[in-house]
């Protein structure tokens, strides 16, 4: 009995191992030939798993330098900035009222979130695009940021958030003479914290991996993000592969760390959010 | 309506317009103008140049409909999500099932496979394709072959499930581990000492009780496979063979919308591929009500 248990915990631990192993050779592979030399890359014989002449780190700092990584990374985090900020702000404020409070056309205006959640967001692209465009505002933080200033998945989140709390709590600062604003700001909206946290990670996991956006509404190479600058280098040098790999590891590097670091409030966040889309 | 309201009543709903306000705006203007221009553009020819939408009825329709590439590119679609979706969800459940026991590492092998979530799939798309390599790539090294894995039309779409797969499988365990905490250990206890194995657990309890999760990933996963664009669009290159026979539908869109410059085509095919998925979710949920246990 205790012997049959001893080998399923094995053969647990073994189909596990495979399949971390599975999944992390892509990214080791991706570091390891960004830190290789071109020729020593494309050399089929002898193949080499690690580099042979020396570990070239250079090759970052080159990357680096050459596709001006500082202004890629800037893009981003002041996309996802925005976004967040957007989108926890207008969804805690819309969430709050269509799940606590009572007002007429609440049905059809809510009727309006859950459609949106609905659509395939493609639909939107084309007339997003030629707004901003009529607008001259193409290749700005304005525009990356854009499609990200409401969020109907965030209000949904948002009001399940509300709807969770006890209705007592609000009843009493009624009592005590709090008008809707104050029950809000000081009562309510602290309780929804973890919610919040939520969406803000979500929203930023994927600001971050958006590719089709970024790409349409800044074509610049100094105005675009990580992903979309990913796209545009690998057009022009899709050939020398330790630069492409080093951009790689330098476009998912931030996140992974961030990741890393946070790991239980990201996983959590994107389940707690994921499982109500 | 509004007189027969106290003041009280009055204040709250002021309030609540105040609340929601920047929301519907943002919504009306971000997401269902562009809905209506997105299907009156549909019925337009919209030149290179961009000037003015020239009414042509359902010329679109005809030429989107007609076409074998959209047909082509809508199997391909299909045939991506048929690999993403029934592996990506099978292989998650099956890790997270282990992953809820209690075992050692558990945080360290959640916190691999749950990775790919986190990165940008246009560097993952990046470093698949340099795997995929004919010539000098980690796979065909390894295994001494020489596959084309990604130019050979019989094989590539396969080649970017795997990618599809690999990417997802964390975030269907992720939910699937929430699924199954939900699930009152008492019922597991009760059936060891009526004596049934760990098999047979899975079968009647798990399996039951979890198909509320299962559908949801099934579900939304079946979505978000029908609009997949990043991976076609950074691994295959323009000038690939096999490119026909592995663009999805929004790859398609994106090209005839912003490399060719015709909206209007553009958005004939995004309307096309709306239409589908609105018959999908029909279908679904009249499915999902058969098949979900219900308490």
């Amino acid at each position: 009995m205790k012997s049959d248990a001893k080998r399923n915990t094995a053969i647990t631990h073994i189909v596990l191992i495979i399949m971390a192993f599975i999944m992390l050779v892509p990214f080791a592979w991706m570091i390891l030939t960004a830190v290789k030399t071109n020729q020593e890359s494309i050399s089929v014989n002898p193949f080499y798993i690690f580099p042979h002449d020396g570990w070239h780190w250079e090759n970052f700092a080159t990357v680096w330098k050459s596709y001006n990584f500082v202004v890629l990374y800037k893009n981003t985090l002041l996309m996802i900035f925005w976004r967040v900020v957007c989108a926890c702000l207008t969804a805690t404020m819309a969430g709050y009222a269509f799940g606590r409070l009572k007002f007429p056309g609440k049905n059809i205006l809510f009727s309006l979130v859950l459609i949106q959640m609905m659509v395939p967001g493609q639909i939107f692209i084309i007339p997003q695009y030629l707004m901003m465009s009529k607008m001259g505002m193409l290749n700005t933080t304005f525009g990356l940021v854009f499609p990200g200033l409401v969020t109907a998945f965030g209000t949904y989140l948002l009001r399940t958030g509300y709807q969770g709390l006890p209705k007592e709590l609000e009843e009493a600062a009624m009592i005590d003479g709090c008008n809707v604003g104050q029950r809000f700001l000081k009562i309510m909206m602290p309780l929804t914290r973890s919610s919040m946290v939520s969406l803000g990670i979500f929203t930023a996991v994927f600001a971050f991996k958006d590719l089709m956006w970024p790409m349409i509404v800044c074509t610049n190479a100094s105005t675009t993000t990580l992903s979309a600058g990913l796209a545009k280098m690998q057009g022009q040098y899709g050939s020398e592969y330790p630069v492409m790999m080093a951009s790689a590891t330098l476009a998912v590097l931030p996140m992974v760390i961030i990741y890393i670091i946070f790991q239980k409030q990201f996983v959590e966040g994107i389940a707690t959010s994921g499982g109500k889309l | 309506m509004f007189k027969k309201m106290t003041s009280a009543e009055k204040r709250e709903a002021k309030w609540a317009y105040f609340f929601v306000a920047p929301t519907i705006i943002g919504l009306l203007i971000l997401n269902f103008y562009p809905i209506i221009i997105t299907i009156w553009q549909s019925f337009c020819k919209t030149g290179d140049f961009g000037r003015g939408n020239v009414f042509v009825g359902l010329a679109n329709y005809q030429a989107v409909l007609t076409k074998t590439e959209t047909w082509q590119s809508l199997w391909n679609t299909i045939k991506y999500a048929l690999i993403e979706v029934p592996f990506g969800v099978v292989i998650a459940l099956i890790l997270a099932v282990l992953l809820n026991k209690k075992i050692a590492g558990r945080s360290i092998y959640r916190t691999i496979f749950f990775l790919p979530m986190v990165c940008a799939p246009a560097a993952v798309a990046m470093v698949w394709k340099w795997l995929y390599n004919t010539q000098f790539g980690l796979l065909n090294n390894i295994f001494h072959s020489s596959v084309s894995w990604i130019s050979d039309p019989k094989i590539a779409w396969i080649s970017i499930g795997i990618i599809g797969v690999w990417s997802i499988i964390g975030y269907n365990m992720v939910l699937f581990i929430s699924g199954l905490q939900e699930i009152p250990g008492d019922y597991y206890e009760a059936a060891s000492i009526d004596g049934a194995t760990g098999l047979r657990q899975f079968l009647n309890i798990t399996v039951p009780l979890l198909s509320p999760t299962t559908f949801f990933i099934v579900q939304t996963r079946i979505i978000g496979a029908l609009t997949v664009f990043d991976l076609m669009f950074m691994v295959m290159d323009k000038s690939n063979v096999a490119l026909p026979n592995v663009q999805s539908i929004v790859y398609l869109f994106y090209q005839y919308s912003f490399t060719n410059g015709n909206k209007g085509y553009g958005s004939t095919l995004v309307i096309v591929l709306l239409v589908f998925i609105m018959i999908l979710t029909y279908f679904l949920q009249k499915l999902e009500k058969k098949i979900v246990y219900q308490n």
